[in-house]
C-alpha cells in the first residue's frame, strides 16, 4: 500500500482527518496555553506566568484531593465487587449471567441525572450521609462497576478458563489457590485496563457529582464548573490545566493498556 | 460441584446487593415520587401535554440526532481511512483522534468556550475574514459542538475496530466489477460495518440526550431536558416533577440503546 502512489482521494481523506484531529487538540492546546498567560486578551506574546496555576491550586487544591480519594476508594470498591462478578459471568453461560450482565451496565445507559435523583430521594434523608464525601462515591462505584466488569471479562472470555482451572483443581489447588493463583493473573490485562478507566471516569465525574455533592464536598469537576462560570478565562484555563496535568497520562496509559481492543464495546 | 455453586452465589453477591440497594431500589422509588406531585400520575405524561415540557424534549431529541448523524459521517470517514491506510504518523494521529475519550462534559463545554467562545478562535478568525465576529458557543449549536467533541473519538475506535475485521477482496471485487469509489462505500462498506455504526450511533444519541456538564458550561438557559430537570430540582424545588421528567428520560435513553442491542445483534453500553 505504502509504496504504491497517493491518490488524490487519500490527500483529501487525510486532510478531512487531519481537520478533525485539530478540531478535537487545538481547544485542548488554546486552554493549556491560556492558563499559563498573563492576560489571555494580549496572548502567549505579553509573557508567561505561573501565577494562575499557583492561584487555582491555593484556592481549589482541596477539590483535587477529594476527587483523588473518592478515585481509588471507588477502584478499591470495583475491584471488590467488580472482579469477583465479572469471573462469575465468565463462568456461568446461562441466560440468567447474561441478564445480571445486563442490568449492571444499566446504570451507564440511565443518565447520571436520573441516578442522582433516585438516591437522593431514597437516601437523602439519612442521617449524616448526604453530607459525607460517601454519598458521591455511592453514584461513581455504581457507573464504573460495569467498565470493571466489562474489562475483566472481555478478557477472561478470550482464555479458556475452564481448562486452566480443572488443571490447576486437579493438581489440588484450592479454590482460593485457584482464584489468585490463575484467575487474577490471567485477567491482569483487564483488571489494569478496567482499573485506569475506572479512575479517569470517577475523576471527570460531574453529571451524578453536581447533584450528589454538598458545598463542603466539592470534586474537581464542581469546582471546574464552578470557575468556568464564575471567574477570568486564564483561571478556568489553569484550573483545567491542573485537570489535564493528572487525566492526560491516564488517558494515554488507556490507550496503551487496551491497545488491541475495542474499549466500547465487548461482543 | 454444589460447593462451586454457592461459592459463584457468594462471590456475586456483594456487587448484586450494591447493586439493588443503591440502584434498583432507588429507581423504583423516583418511579414512585414522580407520581406525588400536584399532577399525580399524570406527571408522566405532562412531558407531552404541557408545551414547555414537550418543546425542551423535541429540541433535545432534534439535537441528540442532528449529533448522531453528523458524528457517524465524520467518525466514519476517519476511521476507515485510518484502518485502510498505512502512512508515517498514523498512529500519533489515532492517539491524538482518541485522547480525549473520557473528558468530562463541563471540561468539553470549556473547549467549546475556546473556540467559538467570546474570546474564542472561530470569532477570531471570522473577524480577521469578514470583519465580524460569530459567536456561538452559547447556544444550541454550541452544545451541538460539544456533543460532536465528546462523541467523535469513541466513535472512531468503534468504527476502526470494525474496519479493521472487513476483508478488503470484497471491495477489490467490487471495484474490479466496475464500482466507482462512491458506490463502493455505498454497496459494500457502510452495509459491512451497519452494526457498529448502529451500535455506535445509539451511544452517541443515548450520551448527547442524557448528558449535561457541557449545558451547564455553556449556558443555563439552553432548553435541553436534562437542563430543564435540573432547573426543576434546584430553583423550582418541583421534586416530584423532576423525578418524572428524569424517569422519562432515562427510559428513553435505555430504549434507545435496547434498540440498538437487538438491531445489531452485540451488546452495546454508553460511556461517559
Amino acid at each position: 500500500m505504502s509504496a504504491r502512489r497517493r491518490s488524490p482521494t487519500f490527500w483529501a481523506l487525510l486532510a478531512f482527518t487531519l481537520a478533525v484531529c485539530a478540531f478535537l487538540i487545538v481547544p485542548v492546546w488554546m486552554s493549556m496555553l491560556a492558563g499559563v498567560t498573563q492576560n489571555y486578551f494580549t496572548g502567549w506574546r505579553g509573557g508567561l506566568t505561573l501565577g494562575w496555576v499557583i492561584k487555582v491550586w491555593t484556592d481549589y487544591r482541596h477539590t483535587v484531593f477529594l476527587s483523588l480519594k473518592v478515585a481509588l476508594a471507588c477502584l478499591a470498591c470495583t475491584l471488590l465487587l467488580g472482579v469477583p462478578a465479572a469471573y462469575v459471568l465468565a463462568r456461568r453461560s446461562s441466560a440468567l449471567a447474561r441478564a445480571i450482565e445486563e442490568l449492571l451496565v444499566m446504570p451507564v445507559a440511565v443518565p447520571g441525572l436520573a441516578t442522582a435523583l433516585a438516591l437522593i430521594v431514597t437516601y437523602g434523608g439519612f442521617g449524616d450521609v448526604r453530607r459525607s464525601w460517601g454519598f458521591i462515591l455511592i453514584g461513581h462505584v455504581l457507573f464504573t462497576l460495569p467498565f470493571m466488569v466489562r474489562s475483566v471479562l472481555a478478557v477472561l472470555a478470550s482464555i479458556d478458563l475452564k481448562t486452566l482451572e480443572e488443571g490447576a483443581r486437579s493438581l489440588g489447588a484450592s479454590f482460593t489457590q485457584r482464584f489468585f493463583g490463575v484467575v487474577l493473573p490471567n485477567c491482569r490485562s483487564g483488571i489494569v485496563a478496567g482499573s485506569l478507566m475506572v479512575v479517569t471516569l470517577s475523576l471527570g465525574e460531574f453529571n451524578m457529582t453536581l447533584l450528589l455533592h454538598t458545598p463542603l464536598t466539592p470534586t474537581l469537576p464542581v469546582g471546574l464548573a464552578d470557575a468556568y462560570a464564575s471567574l477570568r478565562i486564564e483561571v478556568g484555563s489553569a484550573y483545567t490545566l491542573i485537570f489535564f496535568v493528572i487525566i492526560i497520562p491516564l488517558l494515554v496509559a488507556l490507550q496503551w493498556a487496551s491497545r488491541p481492543r475495542d474499549p466500547n464495546a465487548t461482543s | 460441584m454444589k460447593s462451586d455453586r454457592t461459592l459463584l452465589i457468594a462471590l456475586m453477591l456483594p456487587a448484586a446487593v450494591v447493586f439493588i440497594a443503591f440502584f434498583l431500589l432507588p429507581l423504583a422509588n423516583l418511579f414512585r415520587i414522580g407520581g406525588t406531585g400536584k399532577m399525580g400520575w399524570a406527571a408522566y405524561g405532562a412531558v407531552l401535554t404541557e408545551p414547555r415540557y414537550l418543546s425542551s424534549l423535541l429540541a433535545t431529541v432534534a439535537l441528540a440526532a442532528a449529533t448522531t448523524v453528523a458524528t457517524l459521517f465524520i467518525s466514519g470517514v476517519a476511521g476507515v481511512f485510518l484502518s485502510r491506510n498505512r502512512f508515517r504518523g498514523r498512529a500519533v494521529l489515532t492517539a491524538l483522534l482518541t485522547l480525549p475519550l473520557a473528558f468530562p462534559g463541563v471540561v468539553i463545554g470549556f473547549m467549546v468556550i475556546m473556540l467559538a467562545g467570546r474570546q474564542g478562535l472561530i470569532p477570531d478568525i471570522t473577524d480577521a475574514l469578514f470583519g465580524e465576529r460569530l459567536v456561538f458557543a452559547y447556544s444550541m449549536a454550541g452544545l451541538f459542538v460539544g456533543y460532536l467533541y465528546f462523541s467523535i473519538p469513541r466513535t472512531i475506535l468503534t468504527v476502526m475496530a470494525a474496519a479493521e475485521k472487513l476483508d478488503p477482496r470484497i471491495e477489490e471485487a467490487a471495484r474490479s466489477l466496475g464500482a466507482g469509489p462512491l458506490r463502493v462505500v455505498r454497496d459494500v462498506i457502510v452495509p459491512a460495518l451497519q452494526p457498529a455504526l448502529l451500535a455506535a450511533g445509539a451511544i452517541c444519541f443515548a450520551t448527547a440526550m442524557g448528558a449535561f456538564g457541557t449545558a451547564f458550561t455553556l449556558a443555563t438557559k439552553i432548553n435541553v431536558l436534562p437542563m430543564v430537570i435540573y432547573t426543576e430540582f434546584t430553583l423550582q424545588a418541583n421534586v416530584a416533577m423532576a423525578a418524572a421528567l428524569s424517569f422519562v428520560l432515562g427510559a428513553i435513553t435505555w430504549a434507545a440503546l435496547a434498540l440498538a442491542r437487538t438491531a445489531s445483534g452485540s451488546s452495546v453500553a454508553a460511556a461517559g
